[in-house]
């Protein structure tokens, strides 16, 4: 995967909350069985209406957030299936970065091993960047190694991430790899567990 | 000191630990289906890997699976799907129950059906609702594919350790109150996303008292209220079912099993992280109105009102459900009307849904302007319940019966609900185009499901003379 620290971009503010991954990357999308290709469904229902045409007043659809590489939502993001699609489709599409209050557990494991960063912001402090976006483009920067997120007017938020993610964002380093160096260890756990 | 079950297995299962690290956890059993692992297994060619340990895998084909005409999978690329998990079975000597193989169904139903789902072991699928096998107390849990791909090659994951959740459900249930309607009120009550970074422990009387595909139902749906995993403790229930299973040992090293399994269930003074609670007697039949599994009322209620919200984000949240949904506020749930009944899922698709089912439409006819279909939740379900003679109750009815698969769960396959249409469902999501492109899906418990069909709109089960004899 790809290594991640800087990324200034204007942020897409979806102002909704439980996005669900359904909606990410709705289920007749998801019978390839290749990685990439995915970024062209992504809400792909929200986008579009029901002729094919595109949804005007949806975020993804206005000409300001085009080439955007920030998400920004409210809580409980990436709730619902555990599809990995999720994460391809919102990296294939050309983000990098995901802010929003909360995250469900699985879609959150499945960013960090995909070298997408998801930043957990207050819900006050997420409500202000919408709002900063929602009424001009708003560009931050991120910064993985100081762990902020700074506003095109100072304004600078810092967020928590765990150490261990973090090495590997920062690296894009493959976790099976890693793991391999625990042979041993496995190893023995299988041999003291023989019964399973 | 005393411990959860959660902790007890947790400890059990540490390859390794370090201060600032996730603990690498070892996984016993690794179920796989063809939606979320030909990106594994490719992987794993790329990089020249192999699998560890194919005996601890079991492979299923379930999501894209016609229901009506095994032979003839009209999409290309579902079809190119279920070749492909098949080639990959083949060349990793996975072990595997085909669209032919009298074990397929459902990944979530058939583990259990089969014993391969036991108490204390860790148990991983790239698939959210895996948290169903913890009913019989095991730390079950979903993953993505990466980690798919990351415990076949080592039959490992780095895991955080979760916080622990004790979720109490106190009194019996009442009449007519199904495992289903407990789980719906729980999420109704405590929101989608009370379980972010725990696993959950149902306990208290209610729970007790369920039977194994009882639990499952409740275990199933953890994951609707963001849980990372939900379980029960094991019990004299729980050793009774896994009896006799196909993958659970015999004779002296079942008792030795058994007793192995009971130890895990949580010491008496154990704590944990948070806990709720929650009365029976807040616990009616329950429907889903909105595009989330928390948007759901008893049946005696009606769709809430904006004003009922406080926080301005629930009341965009309710208008933009209603919308979708074609639901004004305040209408009373007995008055929507439906045109499809769903009965089918990892949720409520074992023998003992259908039996609830089949006993509400015996000797009656479902409405006119409604299609129901039955799909047995695995082909071993499916011939128990002919052997009983369930399917001419739901044929007599005018209910389609069906091979087995997820099906119109998440319409992967060509059971699909059309657009603004409105289908009583026994599975558990109801988000926007769950089940087609603007369908409208209402959860229900199977009992639920069937007086629907029947009545053409939602009803009180309670009321049905066929469910008080
Ligand atoms: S029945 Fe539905 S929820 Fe269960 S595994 Fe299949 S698609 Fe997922």
């Amino acid at each position: 995967m790809e290594p991640i620290n800087e990324v200034v971009s204007v942020i897409t503010p979806l102002d909704r909350k439980n996005v669900d991954t359904d909606q990410i990357i709705s289920k007749e999308f998801l019978k390839r069985i290749e990685r990439t290709g995915f970024g062209k469904y992504l809400f792909y229902h929200w986008r579009h209406n029901a002729d094919g045409s595109e949804v005007q007043d949806f975020v993804l659809n206005d000409e300001r957030f085009k080439g955007s590489k920030i998400l920004v939502a409210q809580e409980n993001f990436g709730c619902g299936s555990s599809r990995e699609h999720a994460p391809w489709s919102i990296l294939d599409y050309g983000f990098n970065v995901v802010i929003a209050p909360s995250y469900a557990d699985i879609f959150y494991n499945n960013c960090m091993k995909n070298g997408l960063l998801p930043i957990k912001l207050t819900m006050s402090e997420v409500e202000e960047l919408l709002a900063n976006g929602q009424k001009d483009p708003y560009t931050v920067e991120v910064n993985l190694v100081e762990q902020t997120v700074t506003g095109q007017d100072g304004k600078s938020y810092s967020f928590e991430i765990d150490p261990y993610y973090k090495e590997m964002l920062l690296n894009g380093w493959d976790e099976i790899s890693l793991t391999f160096q625990y042979e041993e260890q496995i190893a023995n756990y299988e041999k003291q567990h023989q019964h399973t | 000191m005393a411990k959860n079950i959660i902790e007890k297995i947790w400890n059990q299962h540490i390859v390794y630990e370090e201060q600032g690290k996730p603990d690498l956890l070892y996984i016993d059993l690794h179920l796989l289906h063809e939606v979320t692992s030909p990106q594994a297994f490719e992987g794993l060619r790329l990089a020249n890997r192999t699998v560890r340990r194919p005996d601890l895998c079991f492979a299923t084909m379930d999501h894209n699976v016609p229901t009506r005409n095994r032979d003839e999978i009209k999409d290309p690329i579902a079809r190119k799907q279920i070749n492909t998990l098949q080639t990959n079975c083949d060349e990793f000597g996975v072990p595997l129950a085909n669209m032919d193989h009298p074990d397929q169904g459902i990944v979530h139903i058939i583990g259990p059906e089969l014993g391969l789902t036991q108490p204390g072991k860790t148990i991983v699928c790239g698939d959210s609702h895996t948290s169903t096998h913890g009913a019989f107390g095991a730390i079950a849990f979903g993953i993505g594919t990466s980690e798919v791909e990351h415990v076949l090659s080592t039959q490992t994951l780095w895991q955080s350790k979760p916080k622990t959740m004790e979720i109490r459900i106190n009194g019996k249930l009442g009449f007519g109150v199904t495992a289903k309607d407990v789980i719906l009120a729980i999420i109704a009550k405590f929101g989608i996303d009370m379980g972010t970074g725990h696993i959950v422990e149902f306990t208290g009387e209610a729970i007790r008292n369920l039977t194994m595909e009882e639990r499952m139902t409740v275990c199933n749906m953890s994951i609707e209220a963001g849980a990372k995993a939900g379980l029960i403790s094991p019990d004299a229930t729980t050793v009774a079912y896994l009896k006799g299973r196909r993958y659970v040992p015999e004779g002296q090293e079942f008792e030795k099993a058994a007793a192995h399994w009971l130890s895990l269930a949580s010491d008496k003074d154990a704590t944990y992280d948070t806990m709720l609670e929650m009365n029976t007697d807040e616990i009616e039949p329950f429907v889903t109105w909105g595009t989330n599994p928390s948007m759901g009322s008893g049946i005696s209620a009606s769709v809430p009102y904006a004003k009922d919200f406080e926080s301005e984000s629930d009341k965009d949240a309710l208008k933009q459900a209603l919308a979708y949904m074609g639901l004004e506020e305040g209408a009373p749930l007995k008055s929507i009307d439906i045109q499809h009944v769903f009965i089918g899922s990892c949720t409520n698709a074992r023998l003992s849904d259908l039996r609830a089912a089949a006993k509400v439409i015996a000797g009656k006819k479902v409405h006119p302007s409604v299609t129901a279909i039955v799909v047995p939740g695995s082909r071993t379900v499916k011939k128990q319940a002919e052997d009983e003679g369930l399917d001419s109750v739901f044929l007599e009815a005018g209910f389609e019966w069906r091979e087995s698969g997820c099906s119109m769960c998440l319409a992967m396959n060509d059971d699909v609900v059309p657009a603004g249409e409105r289908c009583a469902s026994t599975s558990n999501r109801n988000f926007e185009g769950r089940q087609g492109a603007g369908a409208r899906t209402h959860l229900v418990s199977p009992a639920m499901a069937a007086a629907s069909a029947i009545a053409g709109h939602f009803v009180d089960v309670r009321e049905l003379e066929a469910v008080h004899s």
